[in-house]
């Protein structure tokens, strides 16, 4: 095979996706789909098929081919009707027809939640390398919220699979028509599909990926783990965030329970408002804003963090991610702001996931300045 | 006048209520032959008070022994699993996550089959009847005699898990079959191992209800009995037969309904001492708070609704070290009457310091009397630095809550606790689990994916609170004394037609 330098891949271990799939739900802040569906997917394929190696985008040839795989529905679908396996095949074996080249390496195209896992479902099953970065280091709703998109590569064609096996192939020139598009079909399928969409290059896969994501999840899984031996999940997972390279602006943002929890339709959308109340008696206050991931989080009445930096709400014991179909009144929780990858907080990036893109009229404000505003 | 029971791994305990007054208690080691301990403790608690059991309108029983029989693996019958749902769902085979020693108990006898619904309830595909029938052929061959059945989305639409159950049944009458769709939520996987579990536990089910029904009957008592499932509500004996698997958490439950009932608290901190651990909780509005997180029951991961307990290793039992500073984890347990210094024992116990300390007056003081007042000082503090800290974990707020003590530990904690404005030892707190049982309500529960783009938010709701009302009545609720306990609207998001999942409990009283 052409396009890879193979001997720099690394393998992984089975129980690095347990740590991959635990980091991947703090990285889906509050979205993605059950990690936990995406960790056994994941396990059962690499039992029967073995585990593929993980790759740097550096390691590819600028000519190389990368298609994403990733499954597309609704959380609350998922749980019902996971993926098969070899709809994940057809997915990507009909776009490599369509778009007349075989692909030399999967990558995912989001590390929130389950879509962290799928890839190396297909990685397994195809034999394939797997690159460590994707399309957005944290998770998105919808197709177009990718830094691909964000600089000009388009998503499709794409080809979504069903159980049955029927496909659709999708081939539009803009990726929100191709968002518009995959979802009516996926409807009509069942909302629980399997996608392969940006079809990309090596060198479109160096410029614009999301580098390393899946290593600064195993990361983020594995201080998880280890925090929890030690006594502070959390405070351990923190202190491996500030290590890397994007993640390293991460704050306590609060810490509370959960007093209300409630979810309107307004602006269009179906909007999802969690408010919590500090537990250290002082009276202070915290609302987070989140559609299917959180958008925005406010401290008595101040934005603190907002999208696309990332606003995760954990387990203040365990530090496990909580995804918003999982929150519940009561819940003692700490709420975690993390800064999104430079590549995510330009202007031309800001314009397809920054507040707007969610009908939310705020500018974008990276969380540290918010945070030195405040200790100012 | 009522009985409740509560037949825990260790003790029997067994209440006469009268309304709401305790006319009489009793507490016993529980027996190798449950109905044995039963008959001893009903027919105590009835002598006791000098009633007769003709005047018995109901007697109604908790009991661990489900829970404990599957974390054990123990009296667990092999099972078939059909899963109908076929193209859809082959990358999760069933018993995917189980631990190997449980999937080897129950053995893996599954067969995947073509059927399944989307969340909208359209077919994926027609059910394989043919399949089914080979299955149940199969399994007749293999004498295999409990099946468990799930099927993608049948809480949104029941109907083929209803039809291979009878096609089931067509071929082998006397299977035992547990149907996802009456025990789960959504969720596949989840809901699919609760199945199972269910399905393991049928023949002990049977057996079980079977000498309570033999203890009761030897006592002469015609009054139907019920027994208590998770969420603090009753099931008929008939139903516990075939759903076993409904009682899984059900001690803990009675255990904090029966101290909100005797405190009078609707909100507060429940701690239960026992001989091992001490079970910490929450009461909101005299239910138990319900656990958020997936629940491991034996190391499978279920959806059941659950009190968010936490539990430490904290009981009368308890050893202490020569010096007073460890309490726990370990126990003597069931031994304590033999074991303890208090009975005679060589080991020390926390019963003994709380002996010692002069706060109970258990067994012979004078065989602790020797002890260091400094080492009985500090295993006292130690005793209430673990439920301090236990408290302070399960508190969602710094405000002071009340707590309620109960259990038969309840004696070890004599001093205040911070982070609880009083601490509240009700009379009868060591029967708190059996009065639990006894006022147990019972309960209707419906979990449905709405359109509210077709149907309007106020008919959807109206007719879900309708069907769980009819449920409860169904399950043997008076009527007039119904009422929607909890209402959950979840918005699915990326369905469309506005589709949002709704679930109701009702409970009401049982019809006398």
């Amino acid at each position: 095979m052409s396009g890879i330098d193979r001997d720099r891949s690394r393998q992984l271990s089975v129980e690095d996706i347990d740590d991959l799939a635990a980091g991947a739900a703090f990285l889906g802040t509050g979205g993605g789909g059950d990690p936990y569906l995406g960790q056994l997917l994941a396990r059962n394929a690499v039992l029967e098929y073995g585990m593929p190696a993980l790759i740097e985008p550096e390691d590819l040839a600028d000519d190389a081919t990368v298609f994403t795989s990733a499954m597309l529905g609704a959380p609350t679908v998922l749980v019902e009707k996971a993926a098969s396996g070899d709809d994940i095949d057809l997915s990507i074996n009909r776009l490599a027809e369509v778009v007349g080249r075989r692909p030399d390496a999967i990558a995912p195209i989001e590390v929130g939640g389950i879509n962290s896992t799928i890839p190396i479902v297909a990685a397994a099953r195809l034999g394939l390398p797997l690159v460590n970065c994707d399309g957005m280091g944290r998770a998105f709703p919808e197709i177009q919220m990718v830094t691909y998109n964000v600089y000009g590569v388009p998503a499709t064609p794409a080809v979504i699979v069903d159980e049955h096996l029927e496909s659709v192939v999708v081939e539009t020139g803009s990726c929100k028509r191709a968002e518009e598009l995959v979802r009516a079909a996926a409807i009509v399928m069942g909302l629980s599909v399997m996608i392969s969409c940006y079809p990309l290059t090596g060198r479109q896969v160096k410029d614009y990926g999301v580098a390393d994501t899946l290593r600064i999840a195993l990361g983020i899984g594995r201080a998880l783990r280890e925090g929890r031996r030690d006594g502070d999940p959390v405070d351990a997972m923190m202190r491996f965030l500030r290590t890397t390279r994007y993640y390293r602006h991460c704050y306590p943002l609060f810490d509370g329970k959960i007093t209300d929890l409630r979810r309107e339709t307004a602006r269009g959308y179906t909007l999802g408002f969690c408010d919590l109340e500090a537990l250290d008696g002082s009276g202070s206050r915290m609302q987070v804003e989140f559609q299917n991931e959180n958008l925005v989080a406010r401290r008595d009445g101040r934005t603190v963090a907002i999208v696309p930096d990332l606003i995760s709400i954990v387990d203040r014991e365990t530090g496990a991610a909580i995804t918003t179909e999982n929150l519940h009144y009561g819940q003692r929780v700490k709420v975690i702001g993390t800064s999104a990858a430079p590549v995510m907080r330009t202007d031309a990036a800001l314009a397809v996931f920054g507040p707007g893109a969610f009908g939310i009229e705020e500018p974008f404000i990276p969380l540290e300045n918010l945070a030195t505003g405040e200790q100012a | 006048m009522r009985i409740g029971v509560d037949v825990g791994g260790t003790n029997t305990d067994a209440v006469l209520m009268d309304g709401s007054r305790v006319l009489a208690s009793h507490k016993a080691e529980t027996t190798a032959n449950v109905s044995d301990g039963i008959v001893a403790a009903i027919s105590d608690v009835l002598q006791q008070a000098g009633v007769a059991p003709a005047s018995l309108s109901g007697v109604m029983v908790g009991t661990t022994h489900f829970t404990n029989a599957f974390v054990e693996r123990r009296h667990l019958l092999e099972v078939g699993v059909l899963r109908l749902g076929l193209p859809a769902s082959r990358g999760l085979p069933p018993m995917i996550d189980w631990p190997q020693d449980l999937a080897a108990a129950v053995g893996r006898h599954h067969y995947l089959l073509e059927g399944g619904y989307q969340f909208d309830g359209r077919e994926i595909s027609p059910l394989d009847e043919a399949g089914v029938l080979a299955a149940a052929r199969e399994l007749k061959r293999k004498g295999i005699r409990s099946a468990a059945i799930s099927c993608i989305f049948s809480p949104v639409k029941d109907d083929m898990e209803e039809r291979a159950a009878a096609l089931l049944r067509s071929e082998v009458p006397d299977l035992a079959i547990s149907l996802s769709s009456r025990i789960g939520r959504i969720g596949l996987l989840e809901r699919e191992n609760a199945a199972i579990m269910n399905a393991s536990l049928a023949q002990l089910a049977q057996d079980v209800v079977g000498s309570f029904r033999s203890a009761l009957d030897q006592l002469a008592i015609t009054a139907p009995f019920y027994i208590s499932q998770n969420d603090g509500t009753l099931m008929t004996a008939e139903f516990v037969a075939q759903y076993p698997v409904l009682t899984f958490a059900s001690g803990p439950t009675n255990s904090m309904r029966g101290a909100a009932y005797l405190s009078g608290l609707e909100d507060a901190i429940v701690v239960d001492i026992g001989g091992t651990t001490a079970d910490v909780g929450v009461l909101s509005g005299s239910f138990p708070r319900e656990s958020t997180v997936s629940v491991d029951i034996g190391g499978v991961r279920t959806n059941f609704r659950m009190p968010d307990i936490l539990a430490v290793g904290l009981g009368g039992g308890s050893e202490v070290s020569e010096d007073g500073a460890r309490v726990g984890p370990r126990s003597v347990g069931y031994q304590l009457r033999s074991r303890a210094r208090v009975f005679g024992g060589d080991v020390l116990t926390a019963t003994d310091i709380a002996v010692a300390a002069g706060y109970a007056a258990i067994g012979d003081a004078s065989r602790v009397a020797a002890l260091p007042p400094a080492v009985v000082e500090r295993a006292v503090a130690r005793i209430h630095a673990l439920i301090t800290e236990a408290v302070d974990r399960m508190k969602t707020s710094a405000a002071a809550m009340p707590l309620i003590l109960v259990g038969g530990g309840a004696v070890l904690v004599n001093r205040a606790i911070p982070g609880a404005s009083e601490v509240v030892v009700p009379e009868h707190a060591g029967v708190a689990n059996a009065i639990g049982a006894s006022i147990a309500q019972v309960g209707g529960e419906i979990d449905k994916v709405y359109a509210y783009d077709n149907v309007s938010r106020e008919q959807a709701l109206e007719e879900a609170k309708a069907e769980a009302c009819a449920n409860a009545v169904a399950a043997g609720a008076a009527a007039t004394t119904v009422r929607v306990v909890d209402l959950e609207e979840l918005p699915l998001n990326y369905m469309p037609g506005n589709a949002v999942r709704v679930r109701v409990k009702a409970a009401g009283d049982l019809e006398q």
